[in-house]
């Protein structure tokens, strides 16, 4: 496979417009397709807004039959396409293409069936995350994935990123959540990955596709599973005198044999910042703040809620605090699901990671974010998704200061080759997007991205769909100056691993 | 490199010069699953038995990464030393299982129903590729979507797209109770109890129907699993005689590893359907998976059988062909637009065709 280019470049020169716009206009009215700047402004970013290119042509298609055309048409015509959901990625996954088009399947936005003693939902890809468990609520049934962004995030952009959430460790992310897509390919043909019936024959094309970016097809139909909420739940609030502590608490709560429904750390500047905007009663003095959170019947809930107080308080836990009704539960994990719009509060702008380490490396990674702070000269508070090892590290900097994107973005930078070092990866849920493609070539060998490209070949032969994205060419990790550096050995061979 | 892995290598290399595929092996006690092997002079063994030994366990961390040679039964011991388990349960089909065998198979076991597939637990892998590189893919962490998500895709894949070397694996705690529920009914019945269960908060983590050897309706087993007040709550739910523990263990450990007399019969069917879907009323042996997994018993006429499960929007493979024709494909044809995927996939990833050629499907 190596043998042949990456195809994740689009070559081929400036596409024919006139020619390409042609062929849509048979198929798509002229209400579902924005040409000027003035209507193609609001496309040029998602909510990574440091990587922004204005498109071409934006297409809102209103049904399947939409899709297929546009994305026949921009076959025929090597017409460049980045599927837009909702807008709200992290990582610059849906910038457009300067020379291409961007199609935006927000208007397929219609949940087409709920069926409550199967517990599935088939909906379009516009649906927000948040409408399929408002919609599934009535019977008792909900979607369990809850990225923060879930009021507003679409099941097709969760599709393309394997979202995740806070409550990942126990209920899984889109990946095990999601039975079925139906897919366009860039050949207009429509495929069905998954099923509803376990065990769909041929090769495992659904988990492969999750969280493919928008690289591999457009999904036009999402069947997901939704699960019978918890009868109760309540959440743990214990303050330590360390994040070593905390992260100490955690590894007993596991090695205890209890999966939380949530676990969640936060560090001492992060409770800071976020406290006088939620006021939620956070111990302001605590090195780190973890949330446990049990679920299950009310006499389940007492149970672990009793062995996990017991844990903390064993590990040195300062103060514990148990939420004693619904109202509190919410009001605990408010600091938590608002970090980021309280960094926005406190900082006129921040800069938002998504490294995952193994969790044992929790407090050596954190004492060097501590160090870069002062390289860097910026400072950076971390929430961390505790169970699954996935750190979020909020930098704190000022756009309109000379030279502050770039240090930003060098601190981020330095971040994830730092997780990587860690045996760790790049991104967890906010995928890599054009944010993170330098870091590609630090993570994964020349044939480890061929390999990928071979995939992407495989459902896109024209190199067309969300070209430039995820997979570095051989050239940019060349300027880069990257090379692979940590296959072959494990990172610090001195640390015990049993 | 490794020496057993610059012999993989070699091996790679050797089939590529002459044209003489391979077949992958671990402890060859899967073989049966999948389309026929090729006649025996036609391809060489790639034997992976010997790459064997669990690379890195980390309890705490709930991920275990092995070699692909590695006795399944050596991880299971393991795990259980430190209170966890595979949680999709996967057969055992005898002592010389392993490891990367179980997860190129892909097939789970009762708990699947509760726990989800094999291949939802699959963090990362390391492939030898038709230029006998070794990839890494993934990783030992939860949450991780740098790049394709390829070692999912090879889970399952029955070696189409080259050998699995390594492979990480989320691991789960046991659960801290254990109880089985007995309850007489016909299949109908059972399957309606089972979609009733399945959208309230019970934790059901197994249940197998089989018609009753004394000519009754038949009996519907249920396993609950959970702490002690949650299976508690569903044993009174659910109702029923309890199954004494000894009994249910041997009653759950011989249908993981189809050693109970359901599969003795010739042809076995293996159907898969959506949740909800009625009574095959065809020589059904045993239902689990609260009713999306059906063993069907004597099936010769295959095409008439596939029609029926594809209306109902399910899945039939021929599990155990014995006495079927090598013609009669194992798995449901694919749709020619998903078939061109899985041949572009196998042309990019083993372009001279050298690894488990016809394995899943005769085209690749």
């Amino acid at each position: 496979m190596d043998a042949l280019p990456a195809v994740n470049e689009h070559r081929g020169g400036t596409p024919d417009l006139a020619a390409f716009m042609d062929q849509v206009r048979r198929d798509v009215p002229a209400h579902c397709i924005l040409t000027g700047a003035d209507q193609t402004r609001a496309y040029e970013c998602d909510g990574l807004p440091l990587y922004r290119e204005l498109p071409r042509l934006v297409f809102l298609p209103e049904n399947e039959a939409q899709v297929v055309a546009v994305l026949k048409a921009c076959r025929d015509h090597r017409v460049p396409v980045v599927p837009r959901g909702a807008g709200t990625g992290l990582s610059g996954g849906a910038m457009p293409h300067a020379e291409g088009a961007v199609v935006s399947l927000a208007k397929l936005n219609r949940i087409l069936r709920l069926d409550p003693r199967r517990c599935t939902a088939v909906v379009g890809p516009g649906v927000r995350n948040l409408a399929i468990s408002e919609a599934a609520a009535a019977y008792g049934l909900y979607y369990a994935p809850d990225p923060s962004s879930q009021i507003a995030c679409s099941i097709g952009g969760n599709v393309a990123e394997n979202a995740g959430g806070v409550h990942c460790l126990k209920y899984g992310q889109t990946v095990h959540n999601v039975l079925r897509v139906r897919v366009v390919t860039i050949d207009g043909e429509i495929v069905e990955l998954g099923s509803e019936a376990p065990d769909a024959p041929g090769l495992n094309l659904l988990q492969a596709f999750i969280g493919s970016e928008g690289m591999l097809g457009l999904a036009t139909e999402v069947t997901v599973r939704l699960i019978p909420r918890p009868r109760s739940a309540r959440v743990v609030m214990a303050s330590f005198p360390s994040v070593e502590l905390a992260g100490e608490a955690v590894t007993r709560i596991i090695a205890d044999g209890i999966i939380p429904a949530g676990l969640e750390l936060m560090d001492r500047r992060a409770v800071n910042m976020v406290e006088p905007f939620v006021h939620a009663d956070y111990d302001l003095d605590a090195e780190a703040i973890l949330l446990c959170e049990s679920d299950g019947t009310p006499e389940e809930v007492a149970e672990e809620i009793v062995r996990v107080e017991a844990l903390m308080r064993e590990v040195g836990a300062t103060r514990l605090q148990v939420s004693a009704s619904e109202e509190e539960r919410l009001k605990f994990w408010a600091g938590r699901k608002n970090a980021f719009p309280a960094a926005g509060r406190i900082s006129p702008d921040f800069y938002c990671m998504d490294g995952t380490i193994p969790r044992r490396h929790l407090g050596a990674v954190l004492g060097e974010i501590a160090d870069m702070e002062r390289q860097f000269g910026m400072r950076c508070s971390n929430v961390f998704h505790a169970g699954d090892g996935n750190l979020h590290p909020l930098i704190l900097y000022d756009a309109n200061r000379p030279g502050e994107v770039e240090r930003a973005e060098a601190f981020g930078a330095a971040i994830l080759e730092l997780c990587i070092r860690m045996g760790g990866t790049i991104t967890g849920e906010h995928g890599v997007g054009i944010e993170k493609i330098n870091q590609m070539c630090a993570q994964f060998t020349r044939e480890e991205l061929d390999a990928f490209s071979a995939v992407k070949r495989a459902f896109d032969p024209h190199g067309l769909l969300n070209p430039l994205k995820v997979i570095p060419t051989l050239a940019r990790c060349a300027e880069h100056g990257k090379m692979h550096v940590h296959r072959g050995e494990m990172p610090f061979p001195d640390l015990p691993r049993f | 490199m490794d020496a057993t892995l610059s012999n993989f290598s070699e091996q790679v290399a050797r089939a590529r010069a002459t044209g003489r595929p391979l077949v992958v092996r671990g402890g060859g006690t899967r073989l049966f699953y999948g389309s026929p092997l090729p006649p025996e002079d036609s391809f060489d063994w790639l034997d992976m038995s010997g790459y064997s030994g669990v690379v890195h366990y980390e309890p705490t961390e709930l991920v275990l990464t092995a070699r692909a040679g590695t006795p399944l039964a050596e991880i299971e011991t393991l795990l259980a030393s430190r209170g966890q388990m595979l949680a999709f349960e996967p057969p055992r089909f005898g002592p010389a299982d392993t490891f990367g065998g179980c997860v190129a198979t892909g097939l789970s076991g009762p708990r699947r129903m509760a726990s989800g597939p094999l291949s939802d637990f699959v963090l990362g892998c390391r492939l030898l590729n038709a230029d006998g590189k070794v990839l890494h893919f993934g990783g030992e962490v939860m949450k991780n979507v740098a790049g394709y998500d390829v070692s999912r895709l090879l889970a399952g894949s029955l070696g189409a797209l080259g050998p699995l070397l390594e492979i990480s694996i989320k691991v789960a705690p046991r659960p801290r109770c254990e109880a089985t529920c007995m309850l007489d009914l016909d299949e109908q019945s059972a399957l309606a109890a089972c979609l009733d269960w399945r959208a309230k908060p019970i934790p059901v983590s197994a249940t197998a129907w089989m018609t009753d050897p004394n000519g009754a309706g038949g009996r519907l087993s249920v396993r609950l699993s959970g702490n002690e007040s949650a299976v508690r709550d569903g044993m009174s739910a659910i109702g029923g005689e309890r199954l004494a523990e000894a009994d249910a263990g041997a009653f759950w450990r011989n249908l993981r590893d189809q050693t109970h007399d359901a599969f003795r019969a010739r042809p076995l069917w293996r159907v898969t359907l959506p949740a909800g879907a009625p009574p095959l009323a065809q020589g059904t042996l045993l239902d689990e998976w609260g009713g999306s997994l059906r063993w069907l018993d004597g099936a010769t006429d295959a095409a008439a059988l596939r029609a029926r499960v594809r209306a109902m929007g399910g899945f039939a493979c021929l599990y155990r062909r014995d006495g079927i024709p090598d013609e009669v494909p194992t798995f449901d044809p694919l749709a020619p637009a998903l078939l061109e995927i899985h041949q572009r996939l196998k042309r990019e990833f083993d372009p001279d065709a050298i690894f488990n050629r016809g394995r899943t499907y005769p085209e690749f």
